[in-house]
């Protein structure tokens, strides 16, 4: 017990909290579980190769060495136990951050998070709860083929008692990410694992950048976070408000910034609760709206954001509201750029939108 | 489709699909079912390795015998005021029972699951834990809540949805969350509860607390991922858990053949795993208080988790939704070979002189009365019957610890609903 609640034996966070540094968001989201973890003993890491190893994506990098094996763990290969035993800890008192390898492999949790996690509190009437934060790479652009592609975001969106979290940078990853570790409601948090390394812009064909020059690649070394709720309007603009999230927030900015086109661009960086204010405001300014996700179509978080500025905003509107999104395919492998909603979709119905 | 070309030598396949051996009508003969004799099965050392013991996941853990006597090593040597204590809270979880069956039969719920011919399962494992183990029950686990002592009021509050409801209104009747006495919140999905368990159990090893865990599933419910995902888990942490399958031979109308039973016994599911497996007759109050006790102790020793199959027979439906005289012989319930758990312990008191047939009776007649208070205390509180008991603004409480913007949204919808409705409803004070 003392290994583990000894405040003696809780290592500072390196920098202090006034100091930055450049991260990438992998290192980002590392240093956000470091600071927690530093900072509550309640905090527990478990997951498919993320004790020793670091996990595969290098998230949870010497994580073990510096807090035990006692808090940072591989688990057994069943994402049903993982969240399963998660949601047990979360009973007992703990604070877990359960990762899910891929978001493609959380299929056979979701019993367990939405009928168990997402219940919880209500079902009991708050007597327990699941504060349980899980971690999970999501989205395409790496040539991971249908099995390490796709944005499942939409399923958890559509259950009560879950809320969604995706961020689009270092400084918002890390933010957030201790934001969702503090809630006490079960939260996802998928990661856009395209831009861990840097921003993308859509353009496959072109070299890749990184966050070193990207501002929001500066990071506090230390304790902050970014409330859950509220999105970031990454560009102010007059002619459209694009809503959008993780790696689709930079493909848009590249395509306006090409386009020459005023858009007011809004990264909704959550997405249950979402920021109605921030849509509305903008919508009601612009008159104009186009939504961009990369998961499919067909009852897509697109849909919902869509319904809702009709509802909200419909004799504001100018055009019909555009939505830009993958197709209702699997994720493919060698046909990855013709899926992918790059520049040419999105510039498409940036046409479409800005018509008369 | 299956091709029109024989392949000359082969014999075509068959599918096989499990068929119980008695139907409606049929008369029940369960002479093929082995029943050792009482006080046979050795009983290892709680430190031994579970490989040392695969043998107890085919037996059966025995400990009255037919002339109501305690023997064998497995004996737990309880004390006759232990002895009435089980006995009483045994006989109080049947008498609740049938009243709360009652009260859904005459339309004072929407439903009810007695645990009839099992309360063995459930009370004696209360008497082996401690009042601190954390118990993650399926939802015939009353007897669990009994025996604790548990405010029988309280849980006829929760059975009748009303405003005493401890839940709100919100869960299926039975389906109670008491976080004071040991009793997690029971889910209608199955075995959920078994993983949650193993993780309350790695997260107090891990704190280095002294208190266990124990969660019980039906054998219909080993089928589950959820099942071998909480024996996998358990066994690669040596998890302080109690695994209690109750082998009630029935899954609603699908018999235990369609989990495996006529395959291996479901103690030898322990097996594989590397955990300890043991296999006890779930009629006797004394086999299943030792087997708890000495997997009690294996986990309290770090030596791991035990998995207890309690073969035992499920004496009613499944609940009050199903007929089981629709899939099964009625004359199975009197046939089964184990007996009935309440009269086993209670010839097994008399047996030792300490107790009688009158005191029996009188303890009965008082028990009823006892349940039938609670039941007239709660009934002050409201039946489902009688319309909704919850105010109205309670239903957004609780989706989360605050409530977001487009939760407020639809409360103010619903609260519109009730003005353009007419109806009134009650209010949050």
């Amino acid at each position: 017990m003392s290994a583990i609640t000894n405040p003696a034996d809780i290592i500072a966070p390196e920098g202090g909290p006034d100091g930055t540094a450049r991260m990438n968001m992998i290192q980002a989201i590392n240093s956000a579980m470091d600071v927690m973890m530093a900072r509550d003993p309640d905090v527990i890491v478990m997951g498919e190769d993320v004790g020793y190893f670091g996990g595969v994506f290098r998230a949870t990098a010497g994580l073990q060495a510096k807090y035990g094996k006692q808090r940072v763990f591989d688990t057994p290969i069943t994402e049903c136990g993982i969240i399963g035993v998660a949601v047990g800890m979360g009973a007992y008192g703990l604070r877990p951050v359960p990762e899910i390898q891929f978001a493609d492999y959380i299929y056979p949790a979701l019993d367990q998070l939405v009928s168990e996690a997402a219940r919880l509190r209500y079902r009991s009437a708050g007597e327990f709860t699941s504060p349980i934060t899980v971690r999970s790479p999501f989205g395409g652009g790496i040539f991971g083929g249908q099995t390490h592609s796709q944005s499942p975001e939409g399923i958890f969106t559509h259950v009560s008692g879950v809320k969604t979290v995706i961020p689009s940078t270092p400084y918002d990853a890390k933010g957030l990410l201790i934001a969702a570790i503090e809630d006490n409601d079960p939260t996802i948090f998928f990661e856009p694992k395209r831009i861990y390394n840097g921003p993308f812009d859509g353009h496959w064909d072109r070299p890749t950048q990184n966050w070193s020059q990207h501002p929001a690649g500066e990071v506090p070394t230390g304790y902050y976070k970014i409330e859950l709720g509220k999105a970031k309007i990454v560009r102010p603009g007059e002619a459209l408000t694009i809503l959008a999230y993780g790696t689709m927030v930079h493909v848009c900015q590249a395509v306006i910034a090409e386009a020459g086109v005023d858009a007011e661009i809004i990264d909704l960086r959550t997405l249950v609760p979402l920021d109605i204010e921030a849509i509305e405001t903008s919508v009601k300014k612009t008159g104009r709206c186009m939504i961009v996700h990369e998961a499919t179509r067909t009852s897509g978080f697109g849909s919902e954001l869509s319904a809702l500025v009709q509802e909200r905003c419909f004799y504001h509107l100018e055009a019909p509201i555009e939505r830009v999104t993958g197709f209702d395919t699997p994720y493919p492998h060698s046909l990855e750029w013709a899926y992918f909603p790059g520049p040419v979709r999105i510039g498409e119905a940036l046409k479409k939108v800005m018509k008369d | 489709m299956a091709s029109d070309l024989p392949r000359a030598n082969l014999q075509p396949l068959s599918l096989y699909v499990p068929e119980p051996k008695f139907r409606p009508g049929d008369t029940v003969d369960f002479t093929q079912v082995t029943i050792p004799a009482a006080g046979e099965v050795r009983r290892p050392d709680t430190a031994d390795r579970a490989e040392s013991f695969i043998d107890l996941a085919y037996e059966l853990v025995r400990v009255l015998d037919d002339e109501g006597k305690a023997v064998g090593p497995w004996n737990p040597r309880l004390s006759p005021e232990t002895l009435r204590a089980m006995l009483r809270s045994m006989a109080l979880v049947r008498a609740f029972d049938e009243r709360m069956f009652r009260a859904q039969r005459q339309g004072k719920t929407s439903f009810y699951m007695k645990c009839t011919g099992e309360e063995a399962v459930a009370v004696a494992a209360a008497f082996a834990l401690d009042y601190e183990d954390m118990c993650f029950p399926s939802y015939r686990q009353q007897g669990l809540l009994i025996a604790r002592g548990w405010s029988m009021v309280d849980m006829m509050n929760q059975i009748y949805s009303n405003k005493g409801d401890r839940l709100q209104g919100r869960q299926l009747p039975i389906m109670y969350s008491v976080k004071e006495a040991g009793f997690f919140s029971i889910s209608g999905n199955l075995a959920t509860q078994y993983p949650q368990a193993v993780g309350w159990a790695m997260a107090s090893a891990a704190k280095g607390d002294t208190r266990i865990a124990a969660t019980w599933c039906g054998e219909g419910s080993t089928a589950e991922g959820d099942f071998h995902s909480a024996c996998t888990f358990a066994s690669v942490y040596r998890a302080p858990v109690i695994f209690n399958v109750v082998n009630n031979q029935w899954a609603i109308s699908s018999f235990s053949g369609f989990a495996g039973a006529e395959s291996t016994t479901f103690a030898a599911r322990a097996i594989g795993y590397g955990i300890a497996g043991l296999r006890v007759d779930g009629n006797d109050a004394l086999a299943v208080y030792a087997a708890t006790a000495w997997a009690a102790e294996r986990a309290r020793t770090n030596q791991g988790p035990t998995l207890i199959e309690h073969f035992t027979y499920r004496v009613e439906g499944h609940s009050t939704s199903d007929d089981p005289g629709q899939y099964r012989s009625a004359g199975e319930a009197t046939a089964w070979p184990l007996g009935d758990p309440i009269t086993r312990l209670k010839d097994h008191l008399i047996a030792l002189g300490e107790w009688d047939e009158a005191r029996h009776a009188a303890q009965d007649v008082e028990l009823a009365e006892q349940v039938k208070k609670a039941q007239k205390e709660a009934e002050q509180n409201g039946i489902l019957g009688h319309g909704l008991h919850q105010p109205l603004d309670t239903l957004f409480d609780g989706v989360f610890e605050e409530m977001p913007w487009h939760l407020r949204e639809q409360q103010a919808q619903m609260l519109a609903e009730e003005t353009a409705s007419g109806r009134p409803w009650a209010r949050k004070s």
